[in-house]
């Protein structure tokens, strides 16, 4: 069905992306990328009304999950719960027969207002990003999944259009590589976030 | 051949416009140049089928540029036209200023006397607005900078003919004959009667010049639109026409009374009612009359160019020709560098604007008549003219065909909405119940839809309260031309009467296809023919509404209030399906049965496992049965 070595579902969430300055850019960097697919929650689903049977569809068509979002209370925006409190269904996710999902790889890509260096145990916010997103990468595994090191864009309050550019093309550059099976998975587990740097996992020319 | 009557001439109008205007569009030379030479090939130098009295008819005909006028008018609200003042005054008096000194100064040179070399340079100086705004708003491209710019100089020209008729026969250099002032376009009626200012002291001239503007201002805001709302509320389509004349052909006449040029007049009064309820419904009236009017005179024009006087002198009459054009167009060129107008705009300008003017035909006349000008230089001056005017379209088309393409950005790319064109995405169809819900949420989201309502108190009552309502039947392709149909992007159909509403999805699809149509219907019945008409966006007017009623009956019996919501939404979803199901067949009586049974028993099952428990994959990730199944030991 696809030529790609990974197809790719972002689940897009931003109940107000008109007033997004970062995911909006980092989206529109994807809309033309092959092999990937855009979902934007908020815009699918504007009542909360997540049709279930179709969320499982395309997690099936796909071989990496991106949840793509800003940070908010330290956790996902609020569709993005109710996502996973329907659509992760026990018997069909998780539990003795929920296999649906397993081996599948799950990536946060994340914004924070903050820097980075609030998300540590002497900053303001105490605890890093990856401690943070303990509940979902338990999640992850519960279904099987691999949870890979989160993409983080941090420090978007101040953040200049340029470097917002920038990030947009590092993102895709990121996603472009998973397609084409050029990331180094072994490199790739043991980065504290994906685009730390983004050479030392990437592969260059195979595939 | 001639002389034989109304019906016959008519006939030869009529059959040289059917038969050229095609021909004409279809070469790509647009609709003005066809009329023109449809006129020449009719006319004395060519078949002949119309004589001496085409001047007459042009004259006549003149009167569509007083209605091209009213409905440009129209189109502008008095702010809008406020905010052009700096256009209006700057490059308008700059364009007949300089044009007048250069033209008379060859005049001078030429050896003419200074008094009528004055008097040709004015009357050179303007422009033909019939021509220049036809084909413009042909070419779709009055919201254009060069197009506005040319739209606010000829409406200056149309305001300094006032001083030129005064003017000019203070320039007579010989015995001074009598004629009015008000022998100008359109108004051979007026002409007839003396008009009230003859004779007056020039400050009591000025008062009743001020004092008719003022009544057509006055008459515009208070008068015109009770009057209007009565004769609409009749619902005799031909009285409401007839009052749209009478009220243009009115004002005309009082204009042509004070002195007053009588294109200038209506063009006041349509500002004045640019912001009238009926602003649609008067521009797709009047408009008919316009083109016809318009395309009479063209071909009047056409019938006019003495080939014979250009074949007798023809260095002479091309002389004047290119010299005039060339100064025209130098001057024209000038200003658009000086407003920094950029290049191919400026080209655009300057072609546009570069010919005599219908008026000069007029003044001419008149300038001879008042011995200002001798005959032998008013009749090549004429030919001139006509020629230049015939001429234009053919510089636009060579414009756009040949220079255009050098500069990277045609004139006709779609700017961001501009002043005159300020129309709005969305149309809304009925005002009623339903309609006015739609209009409000849209407006209170900063959509300004445009509305159209066929009950005319109605649409008295909500615009004193605010809204952009207009009257007029929704149905007519006019009138939903005029309110913007060709730009907007959505129709909502809100109006009660089923067999209308379907009668407007009919009339949108066929000459708007590019429109989305949102439309209302009472019930299933209604649901399933416009969804039969490919409408895919179908409200049936209760079910929203039923449903919360619903939802809240069962929330006070104490039901769960998210549950409650969530089993509105499905029922819903699937009542809509179902319409859009049962719609495809039922033209198979049969089918449609089942089907229907069918349908509430899945509904009725849904429904239930909503509140009882775990049927289908509904919401299971919040069920825990299987969970405990699992892991919960089986206690319980």
């Amino acid at each position: 069905m696809s030529e790609f070595a990974r197809r790719i579902l972002v689940l897009f969430a931003h109940p107000a992306l008109q007033k997004s300055r970062v995911n909006r850019v980092l989206i529109e960097g994807l809309r033309d990328l092959e092999g990937v697919t855009l979902h934007d929650l908020y815009e699918a689903y504007p009542d909360f009304g997540i049709d279930v049977a179709r969320e499982q569809r395309l997690l099936l068509e796909n071989d990496l999950i991106v949840l793509q979002h800003p940070l908010f209370w330290y956790s996902t925006p609020a569709i993005l719960k109710e996502w996973q409190d329907l659509v992760l269904e026990h018997g069909w996710a998780y539990g003795s027969d929920g296999e649906a999902l397993a081996g599948k790889l799950w990536l946060n890509a994340i914004t924070t207002g903050g820097r980075e260096v609030a998300y540590s145990a002497d900053g303001h916010n105490r605890f890093t990003i990856r401690e943070l997103l303990r509940p979902l990468e338990q999640t992850a595994r519960l279904c099987s999944m691999e949870f890979l090191p989160p993409y983080g864009v941090h420090g978007t309050l101040g953040m200049r259009t340029e470097e917002i550019q920038a990030h947009a093309a590092e993102y895709r550059r990121l996603l472009s590589a998973f397609r084409d099976g050029q990331v180094d998975l072994d490199s790739a587990r043991t980065a504290e976030r994906l685009n730390a740097d983004l050479d030392s996992i990437i592969r260059r020319g195979e595939a | 051949m001639h002389g034989q009557g109304f019906f016959f001439q008519a006939f030869v109008y009529l059959a040289a416009a059917v038969i050229a205007v095609p021909i004409a569009k279809r070469l790509g030379l647009g609709s003005v140049l066809g009329y023109l030479i449809a006129g020449m090939v009719i006319g004395p130098f060519g078949l002949g089928l119309i004589g001496a009295e085409g001047e007459d008819v042009m004259h006549f005909a003149e009167f569509g540029v007083v209605m091209m006028l009213f409905l440009i008018g129209l189109e502008l609200r008095p702010a809008l036209l406020w905010r052009m003042r700096g256009p209006i005054l700057g490059t308008g008096g700059l364009q007949v200023g300089v044009t007048t000194v250069l033209l008379t100064a060859i005049g001078i040179l030429l050896g003419l006397p200074w008094q009528t070399s004055l008097a040709v340079g004015m009357t050179l100086a303007l422009s033909s607005t019939a021509i220049v705004l036809q084909t413009l708003n042909e070419k779709n491209l009055m919201g254009t900078d060069a197009g506005q710019s040319s739209f606010a100089v000829l409406l200056f020209q149309d305001i300094a003919v006032i001083p030129m008729l005064a003017l000019m026969p203070l320039l007579a250099v010989g015995a001074v004959g009598t004629t009015t002032a008000a022998n100008e376009y359109g108004t051979e009626t007026a002409t007839h009667a003396t008009t009230w200012v003859e004779g007056l002291p020039p400050w009591e001239q000025t008062l009743v010049v001020l004092l008719a503007v003022a009544a057509i201002v006055l008459a515009g805001r208070y008068l015109l639109r009770p009057i209007f709302r009565v004769i609409a509320s009749t619902r005799l389509r031909e009285l409401f026409t007839a009052a749209a004349l009478l009220l243009i052909i009115g004002i005309a006449l009082l204009m042509a009374q004070v002195g007053l040029s009588p294109a200038l007049g209506t063009f006041l009064a349509g500002v004045v009612l640019a912001n009238s309820e009926y602003r649609h419904e008067l521009e797709s009236e009047i408009d008919p009359f316009k083109g016809l009017l318009l395309a009479v005179f063209f071909i009047a024009v056409g019938a006019s160019v003495d080939f014979q006087l250009i074949s007798d002198r023809p260095q002479l009459i091309l002389g004047i020709v290119g010299g005039l054009m060339l100064i025209k167009f130098a001057v024209l060129f000038g200003l658009g560098r000086a407003f920094k107008m950029g290049l191919d705009q400026n080209f655009l300008f300057a072609f546009t604007l570069a010919q005599g003017g219908e008026f000069a035909f007029v003044l001419f006349s008149f300038a001879s008549q008042n011995a200002v000008i001798p005959d032998d230089v008013t009749a090549p001056l004429i030919a001139a003219v006509a020629v230049s005017m015939a001429l234009t379209p053919v510089l636009m088309l060579l414009n756009e065909k040949l220079i255009q393409p050098r500069f990277g950005t045609r004139e006709s790319i779609e700017r961001e909405p501009d002043e005159i064109h300020s129309s709005s995405p969305v149309i809304i169809a009925g005002f009623g119940r339903f309609g006015s819900i739609v209009g409000r949420f849209l407006r209170a989201n900063g959509v300004r839809p445009t509305v159209l309502e066929y009950d005319s108190d109605r649409v008295e009552l909500l615009r004193r309260l605010g809204l952009d309502v207009y009257y007029g039947d929704a149905s007519r392709k006019d009138l939903l031309e005029a309110a913007g149909a060709g730009d907007a992007r959505l129709l909502v159909i809100a109006m009660e009467d089923h067999t209308r509403v379907l009668a407007l999805v009919e009339t949108a699809q066929k000459h708007f296809p590019h429109l989305v149509i949102l439309a209302r219907a009472s019930g299933r019945p209604e649901a399933y023919e416009l969804q039969d008409q490919g409408v895919d966006h179908v409200y049936r007017e209760t079910l929203d509404t039923s449903l919360r009623t619903g939802m809240d009956a069962l929330r006070l019996l104490g039901r769960p209030g998210h549950q409650t919501y969530r089993s509105a939404r499905t029922f819903r979803i699937h009542d809509e399906e179902s319409v859009r199901d049962l719609g495809r067949m039922r033209h198979d009586r049969k089918a449609y049965f089942s089907a229907a049974r069918e349908r509430i028993q899945s509904l009725e099952e849904l429904l239930l496992t909503e509140v009882q428990g775990p049927v289908e994959n509904r919401d299971e990730g919040w069920d825990t049965d299987t969970l405990r199944q699992e892991y919960g030991g089986g206690e319980e």
